[in-house]
């Protein structure tokens, strides 16, 4: 019978030979990751009242990351209770270092063929590895680490299949801008989305990282990518183990509920407009919009490529009059490598401010929030009215090589006439 | 019980209904901004027994449960959209609140009485007793929810355990 990736992965959790669209499975999880907002401080009375500990202390990742860097009274307490949780149930534990979805494949806790629970909607980043990994809420988390099951219904599969190859200064952000404004936010209808074709195979982990993080923002419950020798040896250099892997994929020919063809060739660079990521529009059709902060920030948008792409649009160039350009790198490590390349000095030359390894204004948990009536361009994954601050606040989403050019320009704008300048070819 | 429906759009995400300005707050707090931003009556009118009736995509968005948490803090007696996102829907269940899904809300009024007949899956709007259809919830969410939610779904189970 020809299966799915998702079915292949869920069948193995559940401990059957096969299952089918639509019916129900139990399935045992490898893996539950938790960070400190929906984490410890929601999971530990729920834990008390049913008077159990952990399912297995080893399957358990506790990451840092929402109230990082614990900038009110509330948030220092929050992250000190987290703390103290990860002493008490000796778990894995990383603190401060960065975003869970970008911390927990950078230290090797993703394995192809794993069937992980995250508490956060992004969870579908973990798909990039081919994982089955997909968000909870904090209840549903507290019944995992009890029992270390879940049950899911057994999705549909829906191919988002991208032919030919990426130009320069288009990037997997772009490519989920346009498949948001083509399928919406909820064409993903909780089904398994899962990425395929050349430009996808092209892509290096953190940018496939990007295309499967974005699946929330299509409503699919995980954002697959069948796993190759580029995420085994990704793996490998994070100090895991990629193991057998070749089985992950899903058979020719076998059922779909989609098939969704996009061309990387054609992709131009995208921004979507306030207030959903579905709105989306190539940037030289959006018109030059004045912006007041650019934001280089968030799992989707700030790791160490993100940042790469960014700087080499800000390197001998600085922020234009009236533009606060923030940057939060993802993760601290991301951070350090981006200091030993020189990015971070083209940031600070530049004269953009460096914000914590954290959430930051993404989650718009902390002090730092969009003020009333600004508007702002920002590699983030959501511009849902008021979610970064104000309600009065204006958000359009775009890569890190738009924000960057942007931020130069005081306008949104396409970024490759920056990259034509720089590298001396237009 | 019958209530008044309280009309929503689409894409109603949870940033919404718990806003992440209050996220370090507890529950009072951000039950009392819940949905401020999309009507502004919402937190200070709703009363215990009323219906969210929504179009599509319910619950969009952060997988924070005190999304759904708020609304039941508020006495929302359930949620009927045309579909949810999947996160919010097994929230929602998991903390006993009855979501369920509409095909076709044309029917369904801002401020009109209704009751929610769980067992049918039906609404019967109070003044002319017409009755709307609703998806059938499945048989595994009906238990869920007929136990309270799955905090007392588990202690049930766990002391089923002990006995055995």
């Amino acid at each position: 019978m020809k299966t799915t990736l998702a079915q292949k992965i869920i069948a193995r959790a559940a401990g059957l030979d096969h299952v089918t669209p639509g019916e129900i499975a139990t399935v045992k999880v490898d893996l539950a990751m938790i960070h400190d907002s929906g984490g410890p401080r929601r999971v530990e009375p729920i834990l008390r009242e049913l008077g159990v500990g952990l399912f297995d202390a080893s399957k358990v990742v506790l990451i840092s990351d929402h109230f990082v860097p614990g900038d009110t009274d509330e948030g220092a307490r929050i992250l000190a209770m987290t703390r103290d949780w990860a002493d008490k149930y000796e778990v894995a534990f990383h603190d401060g270092q960065g975003i869970c979805h970008v911390v927990l494949p950078e230290r090797g806790h993703l394995k192809p063929g794993m069937l992980v629970v995250g508490g956060d909607s992004h969870s579908t980043t973990g798909g990039a590895f081919g994982t089955y990994m997909f968000g909870i809420g904090a209840t549903e988390m507290a019944g995992v680490l009890a029992t270390g099951e879940i049950w899911l219904k057994v999705p549909e599969t829906l191919f988002v299949d991208w032919h030919g190859r990426l130009t320069e200064g288009v990037t997997a952000k772009d490519m989920m801008l346009a498949t948001c404004g083509r399928i919406g936010m909820d064409g993903g209808g909780y089904q398994a989305i899962e990425y395929t074709g050349e430009a996808v195979s092209g892509l290096s982990m953190q940018e496939r990282m990007t295309l499967s993080n974005m699946a929330a923002e299509l409503g699919g419950q995980a954002g697959l990518i069948a796993p190759d020798a580029v995420t085994a040896a990704y793996i490998a250099r994070s100090g895991g183990d990629a193991g057998d892997w070749n089985w992950l994929k899903t058979d020719t020919g076998a059922p779909l509920m989609a098939h969704h063809t996009m061309d990387a060739a054609s992709l131009e660079p995208q921004a979507a407009a306030p207030h959903s990521p579905a709105n989306a529009a190539a940037v030289s059709e959006v018109g030059a919009t004045p912006i007041d902060v650019a934001y280089i920030g968030a799992c989707t948008g700030a790791k160490y490529e993100d940042l790469k792409n960014a700087a080499a649009i800000l390197q001998g160039q600085s922020v234009g009059s009236g533009v606060e350009l923030l940057v939060a790198p993802a993760s601290r490590r991301d951070q350090q490598r981006a200091e030993q390349d020189g990015i971070m000095a083209v940031f600070e030359t530049a004269g953009a401010k460096i914000l914590p390894n954290a959430c930051g204004i993404c989650a718009g948990y902390g002090t730092h929030r969009l003020g009333e009536n600004v508007t702002c361009i920002s590699s983030t994954a959501r511009n849902f009215k008021g979610r970064m601050g104000a309600a009065s606040s204006y958000v359009w989403l775009a890569s890190p090589y738009t924000v960057a050019a942007s931020a130069i320009a005081g306008k949104i704008i396409d970024p490759r006439a920056f990259l034509a300048v720089g590298g001396g070819a237009a | 019980m019958s209530g008044r429906i309280f009309l929503l759009g689409d894409n109603i995400d949870t940033d919404q209904m718990a806003p992440g300005k209050y996220m370090r707050g507890g529950i009072d707090m951000l039950a009392a901004h819940c949905l401020e931003g999309v009507r502004a009556d919402f937190p200070t009118d709703v009363r215990t027994g009323d219906v969210v009736v929504a179009g599509r995509n319910f619950g969009v968005g952060s997988s924070r449960e005190q999304a759904a948490e708020a609304l039941k803090h508020l006495g929302v007696a359930a949620v009927v959209a045309q579909s949810f996102a999947g996160i919010f829907y097994r929230n929602a269940i998991n903390l006993g609140l009855p979501v369920l899904v509409c095909p076709d809300i044309s029917a369904l009024t801002d401020g009109a009485y209704v009751t929610l007949d769980l067992e049918a899956a039906t609404l019967i709007l109070t003044i002319s007793g017409d009755t709307v259809a609703l998806d059938p919830l499945p048989d595994n969410l009906k238990v869920l929810l007929a136990d309270g939610g799955l905090i007392p779904h588990l202690k049930k189970r766990f002391a089923g355990e002990n006995v055995r």
